[in-house]
């Protein structure tokens, strides 16, 4: 498409970015089709063809209100469009310029600003979010059933074992899986130890995604440092990789290179990192596991982060059907589930919409177990699920 | 002539009582990403967006429009490429995409019933479990609405054998501008009266607004093989498509790819197609389970004897998948070679599209503009893609003088100016060199029939007389550009 961004703009790294995606787009729609909230919608301003119009023209310089920012907020950032798009386009990358910029432009209400600050404040730190749950949960007997749905119960850690084997990799926690669900981890770190690896958990806090979404860049950067800093020593004494098992961090930590790119410090050590991150389906895929499952069925969630983000599409399926599992065929598996980082909360409407689909998508095939790869769908689908939701990776220790 | 500004607020208050707030948008900035369709390069701001998401809706923003005599552009998916989904400026753009209800499946009669914005490939899917399918498959599937394609009378890479759109509906519910229903066809194959169904498939939006459509649903085929043949000379290619035709096959899709074609969608996809290749035909065959291997090598014969120098044959059903996936997103995919590009959509007789494609490469060179080419080589429609860049000066109107070549190629060849995009904006010229001032006036007289106040899709589709006598003068003149009214990218 032709753009029209002005010359000051233009001489910015953001803007030149921006004008070559931009160029790309062909305006095809074939994105349409494949986008969450277009097809709740119908309503192109709601599409990534949309979007990408709207965004445009905010770069332009075309005036722009609360209504262009509600239709850019309305995306899951689920990155379905990308893998959609036959040009190639970055649409993720732009939506971060464009969102960053109507944020100048157009000041939020204050409970707008309260809420958002709180989401920033609370869900990073695994201490905060913590307390609250604590609290939630001691209080839960007191509140009507619907909220306790909202409220999940203390889970066992797990044991993890010790570092013995010569093979090193990391597994970095992230900020709300350590209270919501510790035992994801642990059972890596034996399935792990069991083929020969030892994993070193790394406690940093949250990896950045929560304020990225939130567009608080200087947040991020800041998570991104920490992060950094915690796993360099261990990077450092050569170990061979750094495992996430929310997909939604593992998309993060991809990133990292780019959102660093221009930190005269830190650059080199975000590319380092970017390149030793896996998701875990990479390291089990190779590993020779016994097939235990006997015929369970089991209808998986692909993750947006695993399948557009990580581009990991197929490979947990395969795992599970190779140990055994019945894995069941799932219509419309690409629509993201609605969960989407603070999403859920920040719009709840339309998250809610998209997990009823997705769960009667999901019960389709009668499984008797929903599994997932990634912390937030997991927590979002069980709140409303009627079939429990498990982490993949805690089914492969079932029987 | 814009909307005065007592028709806009009369307008909007009506409107008002039949929408909802978010299905009428009014300001500039909501207006915006409307102003085009899949061509982009054609521009403009409608007055005002309806997104109605009932019938009653639709017709209730057709009767306040007919009677504040304000134009209406009816609007599918937004995936046509002539503009014919460009808003009118003092117009409504009636959008039909929420009315996307699959309304029934008649798996017994093979048939189903859908609003207009269900998407093309969203049928197909619903009805895959039941064992049937929807033939006709645009490349834009993916998005496009059936609506939208029985305005357009779209074909696609299955249609050699299965036949347009208009051979696959059996009926259509259509509003009038007035708001009147009309009832056409039904679940059968023929109906009494005049072929009213075929006239109003390809219309274009000019003569009503499509809310439903019955459609004919196929029986999956038992068995479906496509292969890959690929040759280091167009030529050779072209003339492969015709040594299958004149072989008595008539395989399920036979489409053709060039080099630049080849390498865009490569890069998207990742299929594997031979590198060197100045040419790949894709020739899918099926039918019964029996008959398909054996016609599969009968076509491998003719191929190879036709000079391909190597041909692959898809191993399975997600390889298959994977070939008419990369074929179908091609043109999109082209944007990776190039910021823009200006699809072409002429056909031609089979047997001269050897001849063709080298002058097509010759005017390519003259004009100094790559030009890719992916096409329904079975059924002789062409789709030369011109690949531009639309921020250097210029460019598009070279494009475009280029594009025009090619369709004066094309109609000089015996062959047309569109097959299956429709003449929407951009073709209007062309018609004027299609037909004779006493056709076109029988078209304006069929428009006048359902339309007398001329507020369907107004300028689209069917050019005045008048047009075509200054485009005349025009060609004398030089230099001046077709629609200088219009915003241009
Ligand atoms: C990448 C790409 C590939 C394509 N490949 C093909 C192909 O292989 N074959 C092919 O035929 N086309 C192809 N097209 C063109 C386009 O997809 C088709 O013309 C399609 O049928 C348009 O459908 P739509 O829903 O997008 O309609 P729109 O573009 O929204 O509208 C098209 C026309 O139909 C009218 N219209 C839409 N809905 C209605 C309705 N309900 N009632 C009355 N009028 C209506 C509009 O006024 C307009 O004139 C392709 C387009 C792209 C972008
Ligand atoms: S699919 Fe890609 S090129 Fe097509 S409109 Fe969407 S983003 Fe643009
Ligand atoms: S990221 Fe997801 S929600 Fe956002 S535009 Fe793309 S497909 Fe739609």
């Amino acid at each position: 498409m032709q753009t029209w961004l002005p010359a000051e703009f233009m001489q910015t790294s953001e803007g030149k970015a921006a004008d070559a995606i931009l160029r790309s787009c062909v305006h095809c729609g074939f994105c349409n089709a494949a986008c969450p909230t277009y097809t709740l919608l119908g309503n192109e301003l709601d599409g990534p063809r949309g979007r990408i119009y709207q965004i445009k023209g905010l770069l332009e310089g075309s005036p722009v209100t609360a209504q262009t920012q509600s239709h850019l907020d309305r995306c899951l950032t689920c990155r379905a469009c990308e893998t959609a798009c036959p040009s190639g386009v970055q649409y993720a990358k732009l939506l971060d310029i464009g969102r960053a910029e109507i944020a100048k432009r157009v000041p939020r209400s204050v409970p707008q600003r309260l809420l958002r600050r709180a989401l920033r404040w609370i869900i990073p730190s695994t201490r905060r979010f913590g307390l609250m749950l604590m609290l939630a949960r001691a209080l839960r007997p007191l509140l009507p059933s619907a909220v306790q749905r909202y409220i999940p119960l203390a889970k066992p850690s797990g044991v993890w074992p010790q570092v013995r084997h010569s093979r090193r990799m990391l597994i970095l926690a992230g900020c709300v899986q350590p209270v919501l669900e510790p035992g994801i981890d642990s059972s890596l770190a034996r399935l792990l130890d069991r083929h020969g690896i030892s994993a070193v958990p790394v406690y940093a806090g949250c990896c950045g995604a929560v304020s990225h979404h939130l567009t608080a860049a200087e947040q991020t950067h800041a998570h991104i440092k920490t992060t950094i800093d915690a796993l360099w020593p261990s990077i450092e004494s050569g170990i061979e990789a750094i495992i996430t098992t929310a997909g939604g961090c593992g998309a993060m930590l991809r990133d990292y290179r780019h959102i660093l790119r221009e930190d005269a410090e830190y650059s080199a050590k975000a590319a380092r990192v970017t390149e030793l991150c896996r998701d875990p389906v990479q390291i089990i895929e190779a590993l020779p596991i016994d097939a235990a499952a006997k015929g369970r069925r089991v209808a998986f969630q692909a993750p947006c982060s695993l399948v557009n983000a990580l581009k990991l599409e197929g490979r947990v399926e395969a795992v599970l059907q190779r140990v055994g599992f019945d894995v069941l065929p799932v219509q419309e598996s690409a629509l993201c589930c609605g969960s989407a980082g603070t999403y859920s909360i920040l719009q709840a409407g339309l998250a809610n919409e998209l997990r009823e689909r997705k769960l009667k998508n999901l019960y389709l095939a009668e499984p008797e177990i929903i599994a997932t790869a990634n912390i937030g769908c997991l927590t979002h689908l069980n709140a409303a699920s009627q079939i429990p939701v498990a982490h993949w990776l805690s089914l492969l220790e079932m029987d | 002539m814009s909307l005065s500004k007592t028709t806009c607020a009369a307008l909007m208050t009506r409107l008002g009582k039949v929408l909802s707030k978010h299905a009428l948008l009014h300001d500039e900035e909501a207006l915006r990403p409307y102003e085009c369709d899949g061509l982009s390069a054609y521009r403009q701001l409608p007055a005002v967006v309806c997104l109605p998401e009932t019938v009653e809706q639709v017709q209730a923003v057709l009767r306040i429009c007919d009677e504040l005599q304000v134009p209406v552009v009816p609007r599918g998916a937004g995936t046509g490429l002539s503009g014919g989904a460009l808003p009118d400026h003092a117009g409504v753009l009636l959008v039909l995409t929420k009315l996307n209800r699959i309304l029934e499946i008649d798996a017994p009669n093979f048939c189903a019933r859908v609003e207009p914005g269900v998407r093309n490939l969203a049928l197909s899917e619903a009805t895959r479990p039941l064992g049937l399918y929807y033939a006709p498959d645009p490349s834009s599937q993916i998005a496009c609405s059936i609506g939208g394609n029985v305005a357009e009378n779209s074909g696609g890479v299955h249609c050699l054998k299965y036949g347009l759109t208009v051979h696959n509906v059996l009926g259509l519910k259509m509003l009038t501008i007035e708001g009147e229903l009309l009832d056409i066809g039904g679940k059968t194959l023929d109906a009494p009266g005049y072929d009213v169904l075929a006239l109003l498939c390809g219309s274009e939006g000019l003569l009503g607004v499509i809310v439903e459509i019955t459609v004919r649903l196929l029986p999956c085929p038992e068995c479906a093989q496509v292969m890959v043949a690929a040759f280091d000379d167009v030529a050779k290619a072209g003339a492969a498509v015709g040594n299958v035709i004149a072989a008595g096959i008539i395989p399920a899709g036979l489409e053709m790819m060039d080099k630049l074609a080849i390498r865009a969608a490569e890069d998207f996809v990742h299929v594997g197609y031979p590198k060197h290749a100045a040419a790949i035909l894709l020739c899918e065959v099926d039918g019964a389970r029996v008959e398909v291997p054996e016609e599969l090598q009968r076509v491998r014969q003719i191929m190879l004897e036709s000079g391909a120098f190597e041909v692959r044959i898809a191993t399975d059903e997600a390889e298959r998948a994977l070939f008419w996936k990369s074929r179908k997103a091609t043109f999109p995919a082209v944007g990776r070679l190039s910021p823009d590009y200006y699809c072409m959509d002429g056909t031609i007789p089979r047997h001269r599209l050897a001849e063709v494609l080298t002058r097509i490469e010759a005017l390519s060179e003259q004009f100094g503009l790559p030009v890719a080419n992916v096409f329904h080589a079975g059924d002789g429609n062409l789709h030369p893609l011109i690949l531009y860049d639309a921020n250097r000066e210029g460019d598009l109107t070279k494009a475009e003088a280029l594009g025009a070549c090619i369709l004066r190629l094309c109609v000089a060849v015996g062959g047309t100016i569109t097959g299956e995009h429709g003449v929407g904006i951009e073709k209007l010229d062309g018609m004027c060199m299609q037909f004779k001032s006493s056709e076109l006036s029988q078209f304006l007289r069929v428009k006048a029939a359902f339309d007398p106040q001329g507020l369907l899709n107004p300028g689209k589709a069917v050019p005045t007389l008048h047009r075509c006598a200054e485009l005349g003068a025009m060609h004398v003149h030089r230099g001046q550009v077709p629609f200088p009214e219009l915003e241009r990218f």
